[in-house]
Formats: structure tokens, C-alpha cells, sequence
């Protein structure tokens, strides 16, 4: 077994995909990614990783060039945040629907204005449509880990899609912490060479990214949509294969106490394991509360989750994101769509926290519980609240 | 993709929606775009031969006669051979169809 060493997780982060040996960089550095992209390329300048380093002029250009590179056949690896992911967007599209096996670390961050460096998932959750799996890194040691897995699930010829790997920023970014690195060997063992089903060569030509008529463009999405769902299969398969080789088990849907839980919180990253400690507190003083997390966002782990929540009376869902004017936050209105229409259903509280790098502390966690346990006592469910805001959400104090 | 099959069904599609092999511009034909048609009055043309060189698409062609002759398989009536012809001798005709 490996020997764990204090690394700062954004260099955990870029050493892993060094061991994934990859043969193509193209990213443009942004807080609270920069350590990431900064160390690959010198690990590339040094000659310690064989590839090419393309330093590129903005994010739309970073992804554009993985997009010719994974098109050419290349194993491509990218990060960006916030800002920076918001510029590829219209790119995010063609890496999906052209199915390019490119990894991407993202470092969660809000975004402008006001300016704002800090953690929330406002930037990856503003692109949950354009058709990437993704997944989420609770700690320093998942966020290394999942560097090959994404690889290895991305490069399946079952799969061939683009994934996003999703980390808090600074809160995990920025923070060292003893992690067991994977040797090259080692991951050479579970990732083997990657062997595109197809790809641009000249002797051999074909066209990606032709015109998609009316006649053919459903058609097409249809096919999209049945790469992404059916890519569950191989996720699974591919997080039990690395947890058979190096013994660290990571699924679909995560759940802490949750087996006899009235209350079960529903969130997503780092905050969780705060949120774990809670749970130990309030566990003590002989309240039935437990979390579940979605690991995987995309596609989305209906039936792992339905599973996971089974038996719970209320769900007190925290998101760190939300649709002004809109029907609240995006694990809410996801959760409440897999639970319309279902015989005995729990009740779901939401409320949104945890923006722009405000803490979810115990307080937030405590204000949450509150709510969840009156409609736990028969009192009615309320609607979407932000917390943590001074002058309340709309009088609420 | 293969156009091949008129109308693929979404299992039909390469992956990423891709066109497997070179030279499917010769089966998928894109004159139907055209809402108008360049005509020529040859009793006004010099043969030169410039609308065949400005041409974006490629297809203008000379005839055994030396007269510009159009593809309408390929032309989208875009005019510039219109705007380029010295003599003036190319209309744009709307598509009556």
C-alpha cells in the first residue's frame, strides 16, 4: 500500500493525473484552480511528464484545444473554476455531443458579481445541462482518486463522454492533507493506455461536428442522452474495480447514519464531512439524524438515491446554489422530481447556504435541523429559505 | 453519421453523430438551401470565366462551349458570381418552387 504524505490537494490533484501519464494540457490558470495547471506544467517543463503543455489565451481556447486533442486521439486533462468555467460553456456542448473522453477538475467557486473567489457550486451546478458526467470530491484523497477513475470511466468505448470532477475550492484546494498517492505503476495496473474508438487521422478521414439538419439533430440528442444514462453502468463498475485494486470504496450515492434516520440531510461536497461531525453530536444527544450525498450528479443516481433515503420521514436538503425567482435550489428541485408522485414520500425542507465561501457551520446545520424536526412534529413544510442572511429571507428573522 | 440511410433512426448514428467516410458531400446534397438561382445570358458573356473563380462553393463549371455552366446540386444562390460577373450578365431569379 501506498505511503500517505501531506500534500496540498490541488498538487495531489495535478501528481494524479501526471500518473495517469497524460498526453495532453490545455488550461489557463484561475483561482482557486491555478495549483493545479501550475504544477502539470511544471512537471512537464521538468520532463518528469511526457506531454504537451498548451498554454492557452482564455478558457473558451482551453477547451476548444482539448477538444482537438481528445479528437485526436489524445488522453486530455483540463481545470478550471467559476469564471473560467462559465467562458467554456458553449464549448462543454461540442466536448459532449462530439463524446470526448476529456477530464476536467473543476474548483467549485461562485461567480461575479460581486467578485467573489470562493467556494459555492453556483458555477458547476449552472451546467448541469450540457451534457458532461459528473461527480464530486469530498476530500483531498477522492478528489486524487478520482483523477484515474474519471479517466478510466471517461475512455470506456461504452461510455466516451467528458467528465467533470468536482472539488470545493480553497476548502479543499488550498489545504494539505495526508493522502495515499498512487504510483504511475499503480495506476498504469487499473488505467491501461488509452485506445480511441475514433479518431481525426488523415490517412483514415472522417468528420466530427458535421451539421445536424432538423431531420437528424433529436435524433441525436436522443443518442446523448442515451450515452449519458446508460454510462451508470460503467461508472459503477469502474468505481468497484478501483476499490478492489486499492481497497478505497466510492459510490454512486454516499450515506452516513442514515440506515434508521427520521431527519436525513441531502448535500453535496465538503461541507458533508462538517457535517458528519454534527451528525455525531446530535447522534449523542439521541436524535435520529443521518446524510446522504449525491457523488454522482450526472447522470443522476435515482435509484441509489431512492434506496439511500428509504425509511427517512423528512429531508433537509442544503444547496450552495439557486435560481433567482426560480423554484430554489437545483438538489432540491431534482430530489423533489424523483420524489413526485411516490407512495410515502418524505417531506422536503430546503434551504440554500453556504454562497460565496460563507462556512456551513454547526449554526447552519442547527437552523436546518429546527426546521426539519417541526415538520417532523406534523407542522407544515416551508418554502425555500436562504439562510445565514442578515435582515432574513423575506421577514423571517 | 451515414446518410445513407434516409431518416437514421438515433441507434443508427456514429458516435458524437461523426461521418465515417470521406466524400459524403457527393450524397448529401445542399442546392435545396437555395431560395434563388443565378441565369446567364450568354449573348452578353465574355467567357472569362471569373464567376467560375469567385464562386464559394465550387460549383461553376465550364461547358464544351467555354460558357459557365451551375451545379444546382451545390449552389445556394449566395449572388456573388452575380457581383463579381464584369458584363453584368447573371441575374438572380427567385426559386419558384
Amino acid at each position: 500500500m501506498a505511503e500517505r504524505k501531506g500534500i496540498e490537494v490541488s498538487l495531489a490533484i495535478a501528481e494524479s493525473a501526471s500518473a495517469c501519464n497524460v498526453d495532453c494540457i490545455a488550461a489557463y490558470p484561475i483561482t482557486p484552480q491555478t495549483h493545479i495547471v501550475e504544477h502539470l506544467s511544471e512537471l512537464v517543463a521538468d520532463g518528469e511528464l511526457d506531454a504537451e503543455f498548451i498554454p492557452v489565451e482564455s478558457e473558451h481556447a482551453a477547451m476548444s484545444a482539448c477538444c482537438g486533442t481528445a479528437a485526436a486521439g489524445a488522453r486530455t486533462f483540463t481545470a478550471t473554476s467559476s469564471q473560467g468555467l462559465a467562458l467554456m460553456h458553449e464549448i462543454l456542448f461540442i466536448a459532449a455531443n462530439l463524446r470526448l473522453p476529456i477530464v476536467m477538475t473543476v474548483a467549485n467557486r461562485a461567480l461575479s458579481a460581486p467578485i467573489n473567489i470562493w467556494n459555492d457550486h453556483s458555477d458547476v451546478m449552472t451546467e448541469r445541462d450540457v451534457g458532461w458526467l459528473q461527480i464530486f470530491a469530498e476530500n483531498g484523497q477522492e478528489a486524487a482518486d478520482l483523477v484515474p477513475i474519471c479517466h478510466k470511466i471517461a475512455e470506456d468505448k461504452r461510455v466516451l463522454l467528458p467528465i467533470m470532477l468536482n472539488f470545493d475550492g480553497f476548502i479543499l484546494s488550498h489545504v494539505v492533507e495526508p493522502i495515499e498517492m498512487l504510483s504511475r505503476d499503480e495506476v498504469a495496473n487499473y488505467l491501461p493506455p488509452y485506445e480511441p474508438q475514433q479518431r481525426l487521422d488523415i490517412d483514415h478521414p472522417i468528420t466530427m461536428g458535421p451539421v445536424g439538419m432538423p431531420e437528424v439533430y433529436t435524433e441525436a440528442k436522443m443518442a446523448h442522452e442515451h450515452a449519458v444514462r446508460s454510462a451508470y453502468g460503467p461508472i459503477c463498475e469502474h468505481l468497484d474495480g478501483f476499490a478492489k485494486m486499492f481497497g478505497r470504496a466510492y459510490h454512486p450515492v454516499e450515506s452516513y447514519k442514515a440506515e434508521d434516520a427520521e431527519i436525513l440531510f441531502v448535500m453535496m461536497g465538503s461541507a458533508s464531512e462538517t457535517a458528519m461531525s454534527w451528525v455525531d453530536e446530535v447522534r449523542a444527544a439521541g436524535k435520529k439524524v443521518g446524510i446522504v450525498r449525491f457523488r454522482l450528479w450526472r447522470p443522476l443516481p435515482v435509484a441509489d438515491f431512492k434506496k439511500a433515503i428509504a425509511g427517512a420521514k423528512v429531508l433537509g436538503i442544503i444547496d450552495r446554489h439557486f435560481s433567482p425567482g426560480g423554484p430554489g435550489g437545483p438538489v432540491a428541485q431534482e430530489v423533489k422530481y424523483m420524489m413526485y408522485g411516490e407512495k410515502n414520500a418524505p417531506k422536503v425542507v430546503e434551504v440554500v447556504a453556504g454562497l460565496g465561501g460563507r462556512d456551513l457551520d454547526d449554526d447552519a446545520f442547527n437552523n436546518l435541523f429546527d426546521k426539519c424536526s417541526k415538520v417532523l412534529g406534523g407542522g407544515d413544510v416551508p418554502p425555500f429559505e436562504l439562510i445565514q442572511v442578515r435582515g432574513g429571507h423575506y421577514g423571517k428573522a | 453519421m451515414s446518410r445513407q440511410i434516409p431518416n437514421p433512426r438515433w441507434q443508427d448514428l456514429a458516435i458524437g453523430c461523426a461521418t465515417l467516410e470521406p466524400g459524403s458531400s457527393k450524397y448529401q446534397k445542399t442546392g435545396d438551401w437555395r431560395s434563388s438561382r443565378p441565369v446567364w445570358n450568354f449573348t452578353q458573356c465574355i467567357k472569362c470565366g471569373v464567376c467560375t473563380v469567385f464562386c464559394p462553393e465550387g460549383c461553376l463549371h465550364i461547358n464544351g462551349e467555354g460558357y459557365p455552366i451551375v451545379d444546382l446540386d451545390y449552389c445556394k444562390g449566395c449572388g456573388i458570381c452575380v457581383n463579381e460577373c464584369w458584363t453584368g450578365c447573371i441575374a438572380l431569379e427567385e426559386e419558384k418552387d
